[in-house]
């Protein structure tokens, strides 16, 4: 009888493989994948066809549930400008540090009497804080001044920028400044309407509204 | 789990490991690489964010600068009016109050959904036309007879065309944000290029409240 010849392996197994794969995960994940960001408030957007991406430069209004208004400008240096001059609009001094970390903050919804404490609470603090919107009544229209500085501020932004590129003899592709209204399914279209007509005073009237994508077929027309 | 082979400890064994270390082979051991690959993964993994927000343009129409300025006339207009609880009632052409000097019938406001046999069958009848114009514009554009711009610019001007239907969309107090933007997007579906978000009239806010008292479904 021949004998059973055991293979004298060691234990180990080879895990090159496993690293190859696992790293080209990691790399895959790394390119394709955006941050994703905490938002204070989490919306259930509703979907519709529309493939359009959604542009970069643009000027977020979410609205929650219940209808409260959220404000957040995408470009950090616009985001600083803004915080100055709704600062000396509302009479609130900011320091530097404070400015500093509205630039990296997200989207937020507190009133400018309250947004200084907003600033200076941790990550995990803020995240817990129950925001009560941004004010857009008549009296104290807080959003409507906003998105009017905002606005002015993002145009001042485009034109140094611009002004920066020719100096160097550069070329200089100008993004317009989109308004996009982000709202929940269930918001009730009052609310988002109290937000348009803002933006209506201010003589904007072309919006993106930001949806999941959802693929329904084109029907063929009837012969 | 971790050791930490101290010099203290190793001492009394230290001619015996420089042998070992010699004898062993050459590879290495990738357990923590793999570690730290499958937690960076894991990472990666749950703080990304795969779909980016996709976004529908729409356009307001401005408020009349003039409080006495009348509404202009429309052709082949067709009105849809929402509510609470995904409630959508239309009626086509125009408003006429009951009584009405011009002696017309009342408007009657007639309940739909938003299904497939509701919404889009009335909104792709309705557009029918525009939609065989554009679709043979699509395949003279797969024919490539015509340009690619030229194309997009005669599917605008087909949707605009003066009597293609114009399709208002008021929505009361109860409606909410994802009624209107189901609408819009049947619209966009149908091939509708004529639409705007409006304010109801008093008139037509009566109707509603007596269409939701006793509402007469029509499919």
């Amino acid at each position: 009888m021949p004998k059973v010849k055991l293979p004298s392996s060691s234990p180990s197994l080879d895990m090159t493989p496993m690293v190859d794969l696992a790293f080209l995960l990691v790399t895959f994940f790394m390119l394709t994948a955006s941050v994703r960001v905490d938002e204070p408030v989490v919306v259930d957007t509703p979907s519709s066809n529309s493939d359009k991406l959604l542009p970069d430069n643009v000027m977020m209004i979410t609205i929650d549930p219940d209808g409260k208004p959220f404000f957040n400008i995408s470009n950090p240096q616009v985001r600083i400008k803004t915080l100055e001059k709704m600062g000396a609009q509302y009479n609130v001094q900011f320091t530097e540090e404070e400015k500093k970390k509205f630039a990296g903050m997200t989207t937020f919804g507190v009133s400018m009497q309250n947004l200084k404490q907003y600033i200076m609470l941790d990550d995990v603090a803020r995240s817990k804080y129950k925001s009560s919107g941004i004010p857009l009544d008549s009296l104290n229209n807080q959003l409507g001044h906003w998105i009017q500085f905002g606005q002015i501020e993002a145009a001042k932004q485009a034109k140094a920028e611009k002004d920066k590129a020719e100096s160097l003899g550069r070329d200089f592709k100008y993004e317009k400044l989109r308004f996009a209204i982000k709202a929940d399914a269930e918001t009730p279209y009052v609310s988002v309407k109290a937000v348009i007509d803002v933006f209506k005073k201010l003589e904007i009237y072309r919006f993106n509204l930001i949806t999941n994508l959802e693929q329904d077929e084109v029907p063929e027309p009837t012969n | 789990m971790a050791e930490v082979n101290t010099g203290d400890g190793g001492g009394g064994h230290g001619k015996h490991d420089k042998k070992r270390a010699k004898k062993s082979s050459t590879r290495i051991d990738m357990t923590p690489m793999v570690d730290l690959a499958f937690l960076l993964l894991t990472f990666f993994v749950l703080t990304s964010t795969f779909s980016k927000p996709k976004a529908m343009e729409i356009n307001y129409p401005a408020d009349p600068k003039d409080e006495n300025t009348k509404p202009p006339k429309i052709n082949n207009a067709l009105t849809f009016i929402l509510s609470e609880n995904n409630a959508i009632y239309y009626y086509a052409g125009e408003f006429y109050p009951p009584n009405n000097p011009k002696g017309e019938p009342p408007t009657q406001l007639i309940k739909t959904d938003y299904s497939k046999d509701g919404l889009r069958k009335i909104l792709l009848e309705r557009n029918d036309p525009v939609r065989k114009e554009i679709f043979k514009l699509e395949e003279k554009l797969k024919k490539k007879e015509i340009a690619d711009s030229t194309y997009k610019r005669l599917v605008i001007a087909e949707k605009s065309k003066k009597d293609a239907v114009t399709v208002l969309i008021k929505a009361d107090d109860k409606a909410t944000y994802k009624n209107v933007i189901d609408l819009v997007d049947e619209l966009n579906i149908s091939m509708i290029g004529k639409y705007a978000v409006v304010d109801m009239i008093p008139t037509e806010y009566e109707l509603l409240q007596a269409a939701e008292g006793a509402a007469p479904t029509n499919p």
